[in-house]
Parts: structure tokens; sequence; C-alpha cells
């Protein structure tokens, strides 16, 4: 069976622990997590956990089952099974020199990023996107000498109600 | 300060209490020392083990003999990391029991204090849930929260981790409630259409087998599969952990399958049309290969938990649901399906379960050494089949599940899922404590009967007339046959040499020790060894390279069977 990405959503009671149960989960049956990222949601102990994971259909069914069977796990949606919206935040600090700060400049400009701070030697720059775009965007300021980078991971919700 | 307030360790007995505990395993220590102190000024029956696993494994124990939560006490530290095993054995066998841990103070927490261990973050892996109290408001919550975890949906060991700040610290008490947690809602009622289509199933079938496991004793459902058996005229076979929930001498009975199940139910695994899986989880040693397990059927499975259906097998008609409600209400839909136009002609398929049963029976030949067969067997006769059997690990524990036919559910108490050697004298004093009637016997190997002989003292301080038989072969038998088979008889670590003499060490627990080194002896050995009041060591010098047939090697299919 071929693997997939999976971006999974996960509505988990807002306690101490929790996500150690659910890494624990993941590492103790050899499930893998390509990102993940927690935080509150507008309802007060609940938090959400959005994953993304790579799995066969089979291993993704039973993820599935056995989220679901953790006690503090209050919902379970995978994204991927229809429509969603997805982004990620990225802030990447880049090394420039006068010669090449335009060109950063209208790269960011085309991507529509911002820029958050300037100094002497460096730019960083504020990435909203799909991850799609986000790759795009790495690829081509690579050559200038990434500094640093530090991303959410992806985050995404239904479309629709 | 309120007079309906009461202290921690007060919420505890009194939850206890209405929860029905009455009997309690367990080991003090500083984390628990008050809770142990409220403990006395109370009327349960507290049984004190040599050693925390002891302790676990007694609780584990009791909750098989008898169906109930087991309970056990354990103070921080080393207390709590010596539940461990125990706690994985019961996690891996479905049985519910709540742990009590104790905690350093809250505030010590974090801080590498005195004894202080996160058991909470050690044993999340194999607790269905556990818990960290962090303040006296919850207390009362979490224990009720815990023991309606324990027993419900897929029962399972709950821990409770309590600082020892926090157990005497006062609040007020809700009393019973009705528990009603957001996240979880198992699901009892199978789904109507999938059984109805089962029930057309069975009709149609040429090659029916029943395959129950343990979910059938959890869930009470054993009445229901006999009746199912009977009614449709199928054959069944059962998990180690379903032994006991079909009669073990019924005509429809083919025994164990798997690794080191009978020629018969192996064969009908793999030959039959419709297979079904009823409360089994299809463990790999029932399975063996799983290309080829059951390669002709259509399996229907009923399990009370998702994550066991479609997880090493495939099946064709899965149903959530617990085993007993599906089972009644499947026997409700078969005397109502009507008989459909040609019915299938079924006695080819019962002819050749009956051949399978003739042609390769298990079997042992009783020579000039004792056969370990010959003694369980032996055992078997003398007792009707009416003892509550525990078991170590390993050959001892194969004999035991082939040799011994269970005619009840909750009779054969064995560590099924984890294998766990020192489980079989703990579970017995456990399952004596909660069947003071019965004849309660520990099936043992001279190796595993060490790893927690100490509760012998247990045993004999609390008068428990639990009975042991080693069936000493001077090996880790099970590693050793695995090691003549497949590893060229290199002996590397498993010859026991240097065993106590056994008989001297009953005596030295103050318990009756008896010894038999010859067939002819086995018998009388028995029968007094049976019939002393007290505990008892049995020990049988058997046949030292005796071993455990027939034998699917590790990965092949069911049907690759060593036969002798
Ligand atoms: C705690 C533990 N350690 C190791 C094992 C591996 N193991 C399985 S069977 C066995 C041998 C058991 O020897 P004994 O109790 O003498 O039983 P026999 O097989 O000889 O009947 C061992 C070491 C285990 N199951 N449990
Ligand atoms: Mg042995």
């Amino acid at each position: 069976m071929s693997e997939k990405r999976h971006i999974l959503s996960i509505q988990v009671d807002n306690e101490p622990g929790v996500l150690s149960r659910i890494v624990g989960l993941f590492s103790g049956r050899g499930y893998n997590i390509d990102s993940l990222n927690v935080a509150a949601t507008n309802e007060p102990n609940i938090s959400r956990i959005t994953m993304v994971t790579t799995a066969d259909t089979a291993i993704m069914e039973q993820i599935k089952k056995q989220l679901h069977k953790l006690i503090n796990v209050v919902t379970v949606h995978d994204l991927t099974e229809s429509d969603y919206v997805q982004r990620e935040l990225a802030l990447i600090k880049i090394h420039v020199k006068a010669d090449n700060r335009g060109e950063l400049i209208n790269i960011v400009d085309i991507f529509r990023y911002k820029i958050v701070d300037v100094g002497p030697e460096h730019v960083t720059i504020e990435a909203t996107a799909t991850e799609e775009k986000l790759k795009a965007f790495i690829e081509l300021v690579t050559p200038m000498g990434i500094k640093e980078i530090v991303r959410t991971g992806s985050i995404a919700l239904y479309r629709g109600n | 300060m309120s007079a309906k307030e009461l202290t921690g360790t007060k919420i505890l007995m009194k939850v206890l209490k209405e929860e029905g505990v009455d009997t309690i395993f367990g080991y003090p220590g500083g984390a628990v020392i008050d809770i142990y102190d409220e403990l006395a000024r109370t009327e349960f029956k507290h049984i004190l083990a040599r050693h925390e696993q002891g302790a676990v494994h007694a609780a584990d124990g009791f909750a098989r003999a008898s169906g109930r939560t087991g309970v056990c006490f354990a103070t921080s530290g080393p207390g709590a990391t010596n539940t461990v095993t125990g706690i994985a054995t019961a996690y891996m066998d479905s049985i519910p029991m709540v742990i009590i841990t104790g905690q350093v103070p809250t505030q010590l927490i974090g801080n590498d204090a005195f004894q202080e261990v996160d058991i909470v973050g050690i044993t999340r892996p194999c607790t269905k849930h556990n818990y960290l109290v962090k303040d006296i408001e919850s207390l009362e919550r979490i224990l009720r929260e815990a023991f309606f975890l324990a027993r419900s949906g897929r029962p399972g060991p709950v821990l409770v981790d309590i600082p020892k700040n926090i157990q005497v610290m006062k609040t007020k008490v809700n009393g019973p409630q009705d528990i009603n947690m957001r996240t979880y809602k198992p699901t009892y009622k199978p789904n109507v259409k999938q059984l109805s289509r089962v029930a057309g199933l069975i009709k149609k079938a040429k090659r029916p087998l029943i395959f129950s496991g343990g979910g059938v004793v959890l869930s009470g459902a054993s009445e229901a599969l006999v009746q199912l058996a009977r009614s449709t005229n199928t054959c069944v076979t059962s998990t180690l952990m379903g032994l006991g929930a079909f009669p073990g001498t019924d005509p429809l009975w083919l025994g164990m399958p798997g690794m080191h199940g009978t020629f018969r139910a192996n064969m009908a695994i793999s030959q039959c049309d419709l297979m079904l899986a009823i409360g089994v989880r299809f463990d790999d040693r029932v399975t063996g290969r799983t290309d080829d397990f059951a390669p002709n059927a259509t399996i229907v499975q009923i399990d009370i938990d998702p994550t066991s259906i479609h997880k090493n097998i495939e099946v064709e008609v899965p149903i959530v649901g617990d085993c007993k409600i599906a089972l009644e209400k499947l026997n409700d839909l078969l005397e109502k399906e009507p008989e459909p136009e040609n019915a299938p002609d079924r006695s080819e398929w019962n002819h050749q379960v009956e051949a399978w049963k003739k042609t390769t029976p298990l079997a042992y030949d009783q020579k000039e050494t004792i056969k370990p067969q010959y003694v369980i067997d032996t055992f078997f006769k003398m007792t009707k089949g009416e003892a509550i059997v525990t078991t170590e690990v390993g050959q001892n524990q194969m004999w035991a599940a082939q040799y011994y036919h269970f005619n009840r559910p909750h009779q054969f108490i064995t560590s099924g899922g984890l294998g766990t050697m020192g489980f079989g004298l703990p579970a017995a004093i456990g399952a004596q404590m909660a069947c003071p009637d019965k004849l309660v016997v520990d099936v043992a190997g001279d190796g595993s009967i060490q790893m927690n002989i100490q509760e012998m003292a247990t045993a004999v301080e609390h008068n428990l007339p639990i009975k042991i038989i080693i069936l000493n072969n001077r090996y880790l038998g099970m590693v050793r046959q695995w090691q003549d088979l497949f590893y060229d008889k290199c002996y590397s670590a498993t010859t026991l040499d240097h065993n106590p003499d056994f008989v001297k060490l009953a005596d030295a627990y103050g318990a009756k020790g008896l010894r038999a080194t010859r067939p002819e002896e086995v018998e009388a050995v028995l029968k007094e060894g049976l019939e002393t009041p007290g505990a008892v060591i049995m020990e049988f010098v058997v046949d030292r390279e005796e071993n455990v047939y027939p034998m699917v090697p590790a990965g092949k299919a069911i049907t690759d069977m060593l036969l002798v």
C-alpha cells in the first residue's frame, strides 16, 4: 500500500501530559510525525493539535482509532479527506549584504511576505504560506544564505462549515 | 471548615467502599503511610505482599477470578516502579485494576526528591489511563473515573498517583455519581444490520468456525457463546485468554489454536469458509504468518475495541460492540432467520474435523521419567477439571493450557499478552482471596516460580491453601526448546543447575513440600498435596528435554506444525 501525507486535526483536553500521550502513542507504535503544532482554541479546556503524518491507508486507520482511544482526545479529523485550507508560518533570517538586499526585497514583495527585522548583515522575513509556496520560497533564497529558520508546522481547517 | 470535609485518605477509603472493594493488595512506604494509617481504621482486607510486583499480580489474579476490579497500593519511587511489570501484564490482557501510588508532596515534584519518580510518565503506555492528583478537589472525581475506566469498555489498569500532602488535605465529597466523560464513550451496542448479515452468513456457511478470545470472558458472554455454537452446531477454538469460556470437554471443542495449538484447531482455521472471531485481537502467537491465516474464510470480527479490528488481520464484517450483547442479539436473529432453501451440507466438514481429532490428538508417551504432560493430565483427572488454575510462563503454561480442560470462564488465569514469568504464584493468592472455597493451583516452572517465590510468605501468613505444581526440568524450558529446535541445541544461559531444594524451601516458608521423581509417585504426591490443608509445593522432577508440541515456528503459517 502506498503512503500518503495526512493532516490530522486533533482536539484534546487542555491538560498537562496530553501531548506526551499523543507523542508517546506515535513513537511507541512507530508512526511518523512530520510536523506538530499545538495551541489553545476558543473553547476553554480544549487545545488543538495539528499533525502532519505519512502513512498508508491501513496504518492511517489505526492511527485515527488509536488516537480516539486515548481518554483525553475529544475529536480526530483527517483534513486531507476533504476540502481544507492549510497554512504555515515561518520566520527566516537571511544573510544579506548591500549588493543583494534589493534583490531579496523584490522576492519578498512578489511572495507578499513581510520583512520584520533588518540589520547590517541580515533580514528576517515573516512568511505565511501553504507548504508548497513556502518550499518554493526557501529554495529561492537558499543561495543567499539562510542563517536561521523557524517554522510552526502546518495548521489547517476544513473549508466551509 | 465544615464538618463534612474529609481528608484525602478518608475520601480514598470512602470511594473504595462505594465501588464495592473489599480486598486490597499492597505494600507500604513513606508516601502512602497516611493511606495505611487510615486503612488500619477500616474493614478492608489488606494483603501485604512481599514485593509490589506480587501485590499487583495478586490484585490481577483477584480480578481475573472474580470478574471484579482489583485494587493495589504502593509507595512512591521504587514501590511504584516495582508495579510496572504487573501493570503491563494486566494491560496486555485487559484486566480491570486500579493502582494507587503515593507520590512526593506537590511542592517537591520535579526536584528529584527522595523516592520521587514520574510514575505517571512511566506507566502512560501500559495503563488504560492514569492520573496525577494535583489538588484535593479533584481527588474524588479522579478516583471514581479510575474505577469507571478500569471496568468499562475494554477493561484495563488505571493508575492514580496521589502526592503525600494531598492525602492529608481536606475537602467536601459529592458521593457516588453517574460518570459522564465526554471523551470516552465505548460502543456497547453492535450494529444490528451487520449482525443480521452474520446470521445469514452462518446459515449459508459450509465450513464455519468460532474463534473466541478473552473478550468473551471479560464481557460475560460465555453462555451466549455456548448457545451460538450448539444451536448452529459450529465447532469452537479459543485463544489462551479465552480458555474456559467454551467447555473444554464439549464435543464441539477443538482446543487452542496457534503456536502451540492443536492440529485440528489450526487445520480448521486454515480451511474454514466462515470465521466468527469474537473478542480476539489476532495476536501473532495465534495467527502465525498472517498471509496464510484463514485464507479461505469470510471473517466476522466482534470486539469492543475498534483498534483491535483490521489491526493484524483484514476482516470482511467488522462489528464494534460488547461481545455479550452482540452474541445474545445474534442468537435472537438466528432463531428468526429462515433456513436457506438449499441449506449447505456440513457433514463433510464435520467428518473432516472428527478425522483431524482422531489422527493427531495431543499425546505424550509416559516412560521411565515423569512426563510433564502426565502430571497435568493426572492433575486434571484428579480434580475433575474443577480447579482454578493459574500458571507461570513457558512450557509449564502451554502444558497446562493443553492438558487441563477448562469448563468455566475465570477458571484459567495466565499471563497471555505479556507472558510474565512470576505471575502465577501471586495471581493464585489473588484468586484464592476472590474464591476462598475453590481449589486454586499454580502450574509453575522451576525458573518462573523463583521470580516471585517470596509470595509464599504471603500465602502462609493468610492461610491460603494454594497448591503449587512445579514442573522441574532444571531448564528455562521454553527458551531451551527454541535453542533445541532453531539454535543447534546451544543451551546458552538456560540451564538451571542450581535450583533450591523446593521441598525445603516450602518448609522454610512454613508450607508443605512434596516431591515426585518417578512416574509411579505422581498420583500419590498429587493426592497428598491436594488434600493437605494450607499452602503446598509439589515438585515433579520431569523429563528434562521434553518439548511442547505441536509447535509452529515463529513467522510460519499455522499449518506448518512440528508435530513431535
Ligand atoms: C519476566 C520474564 N523474563 C523472561 C522471559 C522469557 N522466558 C519465556 S519462557 C522462559 C523459561 C521459563 O522457564 P521455567 O519457568 O522453568 O518454565 P519451563 O519453560 O521450563 O516450563 C523464559 C526465560 C519471560 N517470559 N518473562
Ligand atoms: Mg523449567
